[in-house]
Parts: structure tokens; sequence; C-alpha cells
């Protein structure tokens, strides 16, 4: 089983790394069009801002090989946000591979933002990167913008709002939440990423 | 919504997890990578490690211990200790950190808190702050790690975490100095006040001893979450424990 990750200077890349070498897995750091091309799946990691991590992309002049590529995809966090159309954050056009805006979550007395924090996670609709996941199961979030909740919404956590947690349009998947740091029920998505057919 | 968070915290001094009672007289609790498994074992939701001699000495931590953690923990981390530059937080996080606190050098320099949540985005940066009861108010120390370092920074507690917060700071973790390593309960009146002028999660720090003490910081001052030191390195309360005392009190907590 390869794995990529991509190395753009924008992502939680030693914990995406070492989550995955936890799994028995051998990820391999990739940062140009050809490896992303020749890569067996791909994992897009991502903290920080919207803006900055698309002109890292745009710098490496790896968006094109990103949208090419047609084996499974995992954007992990704002690499979810990076999936969709454009981000309210800096105004940015995104990705595009999943329709509609991705928006500044508002905070109320009771509901701090950004949405740090354990929140259950609710089944829409069964897939095979949720195998093993039990409706309820908690996994941890970190994020101040949320994706735009529809149709390629898996699984949806609460906070005020539906919160797109898991998404998926053909085959690139989304986990707002962050598999790496989230215990077995993050061990179990990503195991399951690394068992799809490629 | 979310868990309210349990958070140990693991002051660390040349690798070894130290806890004195309110700040001096460190005691030697054990190796800091053992602690941290076992607390994640336990259910800890998050776990801090703070180098808290790093910034009293004038240097940073070790990324390489960093790694190692990160390396082992499948739960969320954040380090605290002498980072001062946008090269120091990026390093912490490139080795597998998930945020960043930073203390006395906010305090030094207020513009670092913006260039981190810039750079980083806000979500990865933690300002802690050290208060302590003056009168009728709550002022900021500095340099608490070393008891001959430490001093007043001059600012009122409730103007610097808004200050803080409006910079870019993702999360306060407030801790009351009176209260720390006593175990009389948090200081839910501080955490209070602190909690109405903030819109970002505000952590407790200080004081706590026992299940009702971490019950009345959540539901009496509302805050996301708990750090806690030497209640949970002395076994006086387990983790376990302590979670189904307060599902029982009707805080949502992960199992």
């Amino acid at each position: 089983m390869t794995v990529a990750v991509l190395a753009y200077g924008a992502g939680n890349l030693a914990s995406v790394q070492f989550a995955l070498e936890r799994l028995g897995a051998s990820p391999r750091m990739v940062s140009t069009p050809d490896e992303i091309a020749g890569a067996e799946r791909l994992i897009l990691p991502g903290v920080g801002a919207a803006g900055y991590a698309m002109a890292r992309l745009e710098a490496l002049g790896v968006t094109e090989a990103i949208r090419a590529f047609t084996r499974p995809l995992l954007g992990v966090c704002l690499g979810q946000q990076l999936l969709f159309d454009s981000s309210e954050e800096g105004d940015v056009p995104l990705l595009g591979l999943i329709p509609g805006r991705v928006v500044q979550m508002r905070p109320a007395p009771d509901r701090p933002v950004p949405h740090m924090g354990w929140s259950r996670l609710t089944r829409e609709r069964h897939d095979p990167l949720l195998e093993g996941v039990e409706d309820g199961a908690y996994a941890y979030f970190v994020h101040g913008f949320v994706c735009p909740d529809g149709q390629a919404t898996l699984a949806r956590a609460d906070y005020g709002g539906p919160i797109p947690a898991v998404v998926r349009r053909d085959n690139r998947w989304g986990c707002q939440f962050h598999p790496e740091r989230s215990a077995e029920t993050g061990a179990r998505v990503l195991k399951n990423f690394l068992e799809l057919p490629a | 919504m979310t868990a309210r968070r349990i958070i140990p915290c693991l002051d660390v001094k040349d690798g070894r997890v130290v806890k004195g009672v309110r700040f001096q007289g460190h005691a030697d609790m054990g190796d800091a990578s053992e602690l941290a498994r076992r607390y994640r074992d336990q259910g800890a939701d998050e776990l801090v490690f703070y180098d808290i001699t790093a910034s009293p000495e004038g240097r940073t931590l070790d990324y390489a211990w960093v790694r190692d953690i990160a390396r082992a923990l499948d739960i969320p981390f954040s380090v605290a200790g002498g980072i001062r530059t946008n090269d120091q937080a990026g390093r912490c996080l490139d080795s597998g950190a998930d945020k960043v606190s930073i203390n006395s050098p906010a305090l030094e320099r207020p513009d670092l808190i913006a260039e981190m949540a810039d750079r980083f985005g806000r979500q990865c940066v933690v300002v802690g702050v050290d208060s302590r009861r003056e009168g009728d108010d709550w002022v900021v120390h500095q340099y608490t790690g070393d008891p001959d370092a430490s001093r007043r920074s001059g600012r009122r507690t409730l103007d610097w975490i808004v200050e803080a917060q409006t910079l870019g700071a993702g999360e306060i973790v407030l801790n009351c100095m009176d209260q720390d390593g006593v175990r009389r309960g948090y200081d839910i009146e501080q955490l209070k006040a602190a909690r109405a002028r903030l819109t970002i999660p505000l952590v407790a720090s200080g004081g706590a001893g026992s299940a009702r003490h971490f019950r009345d910081a959540f539901v009496e001052a509302g805050v996301s979450g708990t750090l806690a030191a030497s209640v949970f390195h002395t076994g006086a309360l387990t983790i376990g424990a302590l979670k189904t005392e307060l599902a029982r009190e009707g805080v949502e907590v992960r199992p």
C-alpha cells in the first residue's frame, strides 16, 4: 500500500505521516506534479489560512495535478476545505472539486470559535471511508471556517449548525476533523482510506 | 456540540515531568513520554507540554523531543516554552505539535501573536496568561517558570486576553496563579470574567483538586477545557473517574 502525502508548506505533515506509520504504511512525501500523478493514493493535509495554502499549491505548480488525480484523494482539515469552489477566508478560489463556498463560523456566547475539541459524528450515509466508525463516535476538530453542507456530506458534526465532517465526491474525500489526532476513530478512517481500491 | 476537554499539563524540565506547589520547589513526577501515553490511555482529550525553564533561560524547546511525542500520540497536543519567533513556532508545528502556546514572548512583543496567526492560522496559536489577583483586579505576570525572574508585566489580565484575541489568538489558557498547585478549585470568578470577554475558547488552569472543581469550571464559568497537573500526576484523581463523575453531572465528555 503506497500513500503519498503532499508536502507544500501548509500542512500538519509530520502528524499525518506518523499516524500513517502507526498503521504500518510507509508514506512518501511528494511535492511535484509527476510525483502526484504517480501516486497510488494522495493525502492533502492542511492547517492555516486558505489563501496561503492555495498560493503554496500554485507556487509548486501542483493544482492541475491534484485536479487531474483519479485515484483516492483525501483532504484533511484545511485540505478538505481546499476541495471546494471558494473560501470567504481571504476571498480566494479553491480547487473547485466540490461545489460550494467555505464560510467563516460565527461565535455565540456558549459556542466559541474556532471550533476546537472533540465532537460527535453523525453518519449521513454509508461509505467505505466510514466502515467501522460508529455513529456518535468522537473526532477532534480545530477550525474557524466551515464547508457548505450539501450532497457531498457523508457525516456531520453539530456546532450550532451542521458541520460537514466527512465529505466525498467521486474519488475525492475530505475530513474536516483531524484523523491523525482522533485516537481510534481517526485511525480507523485512515486505515479505511489506505484500503480503498486504488 | 463539543465535549469539554480534560487536559493534563506536563511541566517538563530536562525531559522529566515536574510539578511544584505555587510554582516553586519542583518535585520529579516521572518520564514525560511515559506519562503522556498513560494519560492518553486514561482518556485525556489533549495534552500540554511546557518546557518550564526554556523561557527564563532564553532558549526554545527541543524539536526532536516534540517529534517523539508526535510519533507516539494520537490525540492533540500543544507545546510551550521559549517560543518567540515564527520560525520556532513553525518548527514545533512541523515536528508534529498541533498548537504552540506563547506567554512571556507575547507580552514582550504582542505582534508575535498576529504574525503567527497570519502564517499558521489562529487555531494553532494559544496564548497562555499567568494571572494573579491584585486588590479588586487581576494582573498578568511573566517569566513565571523561574521564581527569580518572575515579575508583573504591567498589564491587566482582562485587557490582555482581549488584546491577544484581537491580534489573532485561537485560544486562551488562563492560569490563575493564586490557585496554582494548591488544589482548592479553579478561580471561577476570574474565569467567568474572562469568558464573558472572549469569543475564542478559554481553558482554565490552576487549582484543580477534585471532580467538583472541574465541574464548576465547566458549568459555572463555561470554559471549553480544564488544564490540570498535580491532581493527575499524584494519582489523586484519574481521568476516567473524573469523566464518569462529570458525565453524571450532565457535562458532555468524551468517553
